[in-house]
């Protein structure tokens, strides 16, 4: 018995020299960065070796409250974050209620194609769908430019693109979008699995078609929509960068900086690496911390962790 | 049972499919718009005629922009890096996903979470982007693949999937004597066909479509993908002119359509999204199985 458990104990050692590949690819991928940390606490110049630069200490962190040019940066890059974020999570009902209406279609055919319609711009890139936005508002080449102007309504093209009002609104917009379809698709099979009986049990006691749906289709989606919505909440100042990223322009550049994107332009574009890794740091930290949170309101509300 | 609708529910009905008309249409109709007009007549997209058909059929610029300086390449860049990161990508979630669903791998509760917190929590952006500098991996070809090869969720799904799979399949090819390499290959693989057709596909669209990598690690023209020129052409005007006037065609009395760069920027922007529509719709169960197997907790 004893000598069978060593056995065990051995395949398993030799299951785990079979995947050393991929646990060192996610060592150097994903825990090998936490080293970069480092970088936050020196004045780190490019091509110069790490601890060849001079050694600052917390300098970077503190200037982050302490410069105010940066703090006004800072509280104008967070204001977009956090700002576009909250759009965000107030409008995290619509894929349900998408899911919602698009089950009472009685259609099947008509469904699906609906369904495999408005999924689509989800698996494009948002390369694409700047491009294709190009394609619809841009001045010369833009559709509804092109249709203003020739039934009449408008002289020259106004540019929906470059322009930098309604910025956060533009930003949703073409979020949603993308993303609408796809979102609604958890929902529609959460619907199919509901419990017949119910329904019938509500028709029976004469409940109408919207009672119907008030009262046993959102309740039995609620638990799903909890959960995505603590996951937003989560990801509060986690909103991405290729969208932003994609879409700005030295107009819209005070509107549509999110943290991410921010980031980027400082430690990339203007190679500011030392304290851009310290916003880094402390957006990881800040991010994690909000996650805990999250879980944690889960588990009191739900009993139940995310993850 | 039959069913007769209230004057209510009538109109509720026709409310429900007039929106998810309207609602196919608005994510249709740019698609719809930029084919139509990278087959119209160039001179009458130009003028802003092109609206709802196309008008002057011709197929001009397809071949036009296959003949870019730089657009071949970057197509075999684009094509190379979706093949390559969805086999390897498969191969190493699936190996990944099989071994987890072992009690006796070695410490396996340890770097089951090793995986997972992956999920949750990274570095940040430089920090990332300093590690790939010092491996120099820049401008290398390696940084479109390796980073998607650690992929948790994957891993989750195909674990998920093999449990499913009833053990006594497994045992019985243990008994004869088979290694975990040869379970594997033998049983395991041919049986979670479903979730490894998922998983290609989403690796294979993830790599297709993937484009800040190259914008942050890739300057050496020779290893941008389509995603990346079709930046460029939308955002350097200038550049794309100069590029046209390169084209072996262009000024030529024979061609009678001249490349514009709007008919570049719309035709490239076709090439690019073509094969994510051609598939979608065959695909789509795998899609939809993807996020519902990902739905429930790993």
């Amino acid at each position: 018995m004893r000598q069978a458990k060593s056995l065990r104990a051995k395949d398993g050692f030799r299951l785990f020299l079979l995947t050393t590949p991929v646990i060192a690819l996610t060592f150097v991928f994903c825990y090998l960065p936490l080293a970069g940390w480092s970088y936050a606490f020196f004045d780190y110049k490019a091509g110069i070796k790490l601890f060849d630069n001079p050694f600052v200490g917390f300098k970077h962190f503190q200037s982050l409250f302490a410069n105010p040019v940066i703090r006004a940066d800072i509280a104008r890059v967070m204001k977009n974050t956090i700002g576009m974020s909250l759009i965000g999570i107030g409008t995290s009902w619509l894929p349900m209620f998408v899911a919602i209406f698009l089950a009472e279609i009685g259609s099947g055919v008509y469904r699906k194609i609906v369904q495999t319609v408005t999924t689509i711009p989800y698996f494009i890139s948002w390369i694409l769908v700047y491009s294709l936005a190009y394609a619809m508002f841009s001045t010369e080449d833009g559709f509804v430019n092109k249709l203003l102007i020739s039934l009449g309504l408008a002289d020259t093209g106004a540019n929906f693109l470059l322009d930098s009002s309604h910025m956060w609104l533009k930003m949703w917009l073409y979020s949603t979008w993308k993303g609408l379809g796809w979102s609604a698709i958890m929902y529609i099979a959460s619907i199919a699995g509901i419990d017949h009986e119910l329904y019938e049990a509500a028709a029976i006691d004469g409940a109408t078609r919207m009672q119907r749906i008030w009262h046993v289709t959102v309740p039995s989606l609620l638990p799903a929509f909890f959960v995505l919505l603590l996951l937003a909440i989560a990801n509060l100042i986690n909103n991405g960068m290729d969208l932003y990223f994609v879409f700005q322009n030295a107009m819209n550049k005070e509107y549509i900086e999110v943290l991410d994107l921010y980031v980027y332009n400082k430690g990339i574009m203007s190679s500011s690496i030392s304290f851009s890794t310290a916003v880094s740091a402390m957006k990881s930290i800040v991010s994690l911390t909000l996650l805990f949170v999250a879980n944690f309101g889960s588990k009191l509300l739900r009993g139940e962790s995310i993850f | 049972m039959a069913k007769s609708k209230s004057p209510g529910d009538l109109i509720m009905d026709i409310l429900i499919c007039a929106f998810f008309a309207l609602f196919s249409l608005v994510c249709l109709f740019p698609f719809y718009y930029i084919i139509i007009n990278t087959i119209s007549d160039n001179n009458l997209v130009a003028r802003g005629r092109v609206l709802f058909y196309p008008i002057g059929v011709h197929f001009n610029n397809y071949l036009e922009v296959f003949q870019l300086k730089g657009f071949g390449r970057a197509a075999l860049i684009s094509v190379a890096r979706t093949v390559s990161g969805a086999g390897l990508g498969v191969l190493s979630a699936s190996f990944l996903g099989y071994a987890m669903t072992k009690q006796e791998y070695w410490h396996r509760k340890f770097w089951y979470r090793f995986f997972i917190v992956t999920m949750y929590f990274n570095a940040g952006l430089i920090p990332y982007y300093l590690t790939i500098n010092n491996l120099h991996l820049r401008n290398n070809f390696l940084v479109y693949i390796l980073p998607s090869l650690a992929a948790p969720f994957n891993m989750i799904l195909v674990k998920t999937y093999i449990e499913s799979i009833p053990p006594a399949l497994e045992e019985s090819a243990e008994m004869d004597g088979a290694g975990y390499l040869a379970r594997y290959q033998k049983i395991i693989l041919p049986l979670s066909k479903p979730i490894l057709a998922t998983i290609a596909i989403f690796a294979a669209v993830g790599q297709w479509n993937s484009f800040m990598d190259t914008v942050m690690f890739a300057n050496k023209s020779s290893l941008y993908t389509l995603q990346f020129i079709m930046y460029k052409y939308l955002n350097e005007l200038n550049q794309l002119a100069q590029l046209i006037r390169q084209n072996p065609s262009y000024a030529s009395a024979a061609a009678q359509i001249q490349l514009t760069p709007v008919a570049v920027r719309f035709t490239v922007t076709a090439v690019v999204v073509m094969p994510v529509l051609l598939i979608y719709p065959f695909f789509q169960r795998y899609f939809v199985k993807g996020i519902m197997i990902g739905a429930v907790k790993g």
